[in-house]
């Protein structure tokens, strides 16, 4: 019965067949299935039944001009703060992990500054700085100024909004980049070094795309944060989504169903920005794992061959993007 | 002999390191390295762990700033510039345009994990030497070839055996056309059946003419390829000489110590 290693050898081609065990039942599953299966039907049904939600309405404001545009507005502010942010962060982390103490103290200063107040009062500051300075200009230092106005005319409300937020974003993003950049090996550093290239090359080509795989997820979850931290611009009069419904209730006193217009519109907006980040983060992660994770569309394709064997044949591993 | 304090190094010299001082801190890792590398040499240098190995290399290509002595690189001070008979510290431009001349080997590889093997060897003249992508692609592939790696050139450096990453990493130095390679313990990290592989290549490189110098614990190529040994002692060189000679009769006692723990 039993063969030696070395008997072993001798016998390569007589495989064993496949094994077939019996699965595993699960019925600790089937009883939670149920469970959640009974309560969404609870909600889908109150969701049809309770006329208070008032689906009519909510159809009719849906698409409404004054939406759309508060929409339009919020979508606006979210990408030009967190460009602002990201630019900033990255220029912040950078300084902060300077060797010369002047420049890392300013970089942490402002992280200090920026994130030890209020985002509110910051927004309100921004928006009220013509009583500081009336008017701003641009020159030499203690000199001449070359251009120079009211600062009432430079500083609109859209700006204040873009400036606050933007500002504010910076010294979370120079966080978030820091530990990016700290998590990237040191012999990354020294290779590149070795090689010839400068400080500045070595940041861009080498550690800050590493760094990316760590940066990327926190600044996802920060960008869908900043879609609905937008709304607080509504104090500053900038008429973004959320304010844009509640000028309209405050006229109809339609406010629930107005309110779930704006709710189902920033989860449409947080949905795709989730795609988006999920494909981000695949495109950083090329190297970094044996394979790359698979796409929504291919979990899917797989999960759909797991319950159907036959069709399990087709599924091929993606090549990272090049 | 070596030329004292001012002016450049003796004529002839790849590498020249006059009473080399290196501390950190308040530790004194190299006190007073004195040696010479004749172009297309190939020396060795073995030596206990702490033994101030890599931080000497490591000074050749400006990764440690010297603190006391002379270095020359290829007749040019390292690290400073003399104008006068004051040193002044060398701009970041000139210290990079002095790394790309030497090729650098790491214990650990240090492969960009972010490209391809191809990727990998191009990056350093297309970034540092502005080469054309195309040009740089096609010598890229020719020193993959060199290798022996040409099929694994699409492939990311997780994908490759170790063996196979430090060949990748001997390429991407050999890219930047190095007139000098440094070496520091490349085959210490390997499954001892790839070893084989990396010196291979490393005496491939020997045999063409190449300037090395050597950390390493391999005392078998060190007697083969090595034109000249040196033992490393607390920062010190103990003795040096040709390896059959030092390997087999060191006049010293600490050198005869050491090889008796390590052979
Ligand atoms: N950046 C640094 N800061 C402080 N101490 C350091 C630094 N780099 C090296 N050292 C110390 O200097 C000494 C010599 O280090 P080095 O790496 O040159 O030794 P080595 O001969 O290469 O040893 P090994 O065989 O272990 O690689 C060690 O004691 C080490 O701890
Ligand atoms: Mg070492």
């Amino acid at each position: 019965m039993a063969r030696t290693a070395v008997g072993a050898g001798a016998q390569v081609g007589e495989r064993p067949p496949d094994i077939r065990a019996v699965p595993l039942r699960h019925p600790g599953r089937w009883v939670v299935a149920v469970i959640v299966l009974v309560l969404a039907a609870m909600l889908g049904h109150s969701l049809v039944t309770n006329t208070r939600f008032h689906w009519a309405i909510i159809g009719q404001y849906f698409t409404s001009t004054r939406v759309l545009s508060g929409l339009a507005v919020t979508i606006e502010l979210t990408v030009i703060a967190m460009a602002i942010g990201i630019v900033l962060g990255v220029l912040l982390a950078v300084m902060r992990l300077s060797p010369n103490p002047l420049v890392s103290g300013a970089s942490w200063l402002y992280i200090w500054f920026f994130r030890g107040t209020p985002l509110l009062v910051q927004l309100l500051f921004w928006y009220n700085l013509s009583a500081l300075y009336p008017r701003l200009g641009l020159g030499v230092p203690f000199g001449p100024q070359f251009v120079a106005g009211s600062a009432n005319a430079f500083i609109t409300p859209f700006v204040a909004a873009i400036l606050g937020l933007g500002l504010n974003e910076g010294a979370y993003m120079a966080e978030i980049v820091r530990a990016g950049i700290l998590s990237v090996d040191q012999g990354q550093t020294e290779a590149a070094q070795a090689l010839g290239m400068t400080r500045l090359q070595t940041m861009r080509r080498i550690v800050l795309p590493q760094a990316m795989r760590v940066i990327v997820p926190p600044t996802g979850n920060e960008t869908i944060s900043m879609l609905k931290t937008t709304s607080l611009v509504s104090v500053i009069a900038v008429t973004d989504l959320l304010y844009a419904v509640e000028l309209i209730y405050a006229a109809n006193y339609r406010t629930i169903p107005l309110l779930i217009v704006a709710s189902i519109w920033y989860l449409i907006v947080t949905s795709i920005l989730t795609i988006g980040q999920y494909y981000v983060e695949r495109y950083f992660a090329r190297g970094a794992a044996k394979q790359l994770p698979l796409t929504p569309w291919q979990r899917l394709r797989r999960n759909l061959a797991i319950t159907r064997p036959a069709l399990a044949g087709g599924l091929e591993v993606p090549r990272p993007p090049r | 002999m070596s030329v004292s304090g001012a002016g450049s190094g003796s004529p002839g010299l790849m590498v020249e390191a006059d009473n080399l001082h290196k501390r950190f801190g308040r530790l004194e890792v190299l006190r007073g390295v004195t040696l010479q590398v004749r172009p297309s040499e190939v020396l060795c240098v073995i030596g206990p762990s702490g033994s101030g190995k890599s931080t000497f290399l490591r000074c050749i290509n400006h990764l440690e700033k010297i603190d006391a002595g002379r270095l020359w690189v290829d007749g040019v001070l390292v690290g400073y510039a003399q104008r006068g008979d004051r040193l002044h510290e060398l701009p970041e431009r000139e210290v990079c345009r002095r790394r790309a001349e030497i090729g650098m080997v790491f214990q650990r590889f240090n492969l960009f994990p972010h490209m391809t093997a191809l990727e990998n060897v191009m990056e350093g003249p297309v970034v540092v030497k502005r080469e054309a992508k195309a040009t740089a692609r096609d010598r890229a592939r020719d020193l993959l070839a060199q290798v022996g790696l040409v099929d694994k050139a699409d492939v990311y450096p997780n994908q490759l055996s170790g063996g196979q990453q430090q060949r990748v990493a001997i390429a991407r130095a050999l890219a930047m056309e190095p007139k000098l390679m440094l070496f520091d313990e490349p085959t210490s990290a390997l499954d001892p059946e790839l070893v084989g592989e990396v010196l291979d290549v490393m005496r491939r490189l020997a045999e063409q003419g190449m300037t090395m110098i050597v950390v390493t614990h391999e005392m078998g190529f060190a007697r083969e390829v090595g034109d000249s040994l040196v033992f490393m002692d607390g920062g010190v060189v103990v003795e040096a000489g040709p390896p059959r000679q030092v390997l087999s009769d060191p006049r010293q006692e600490r050198t005869r110590s050491f090889l008796s723990k390590v052979l």
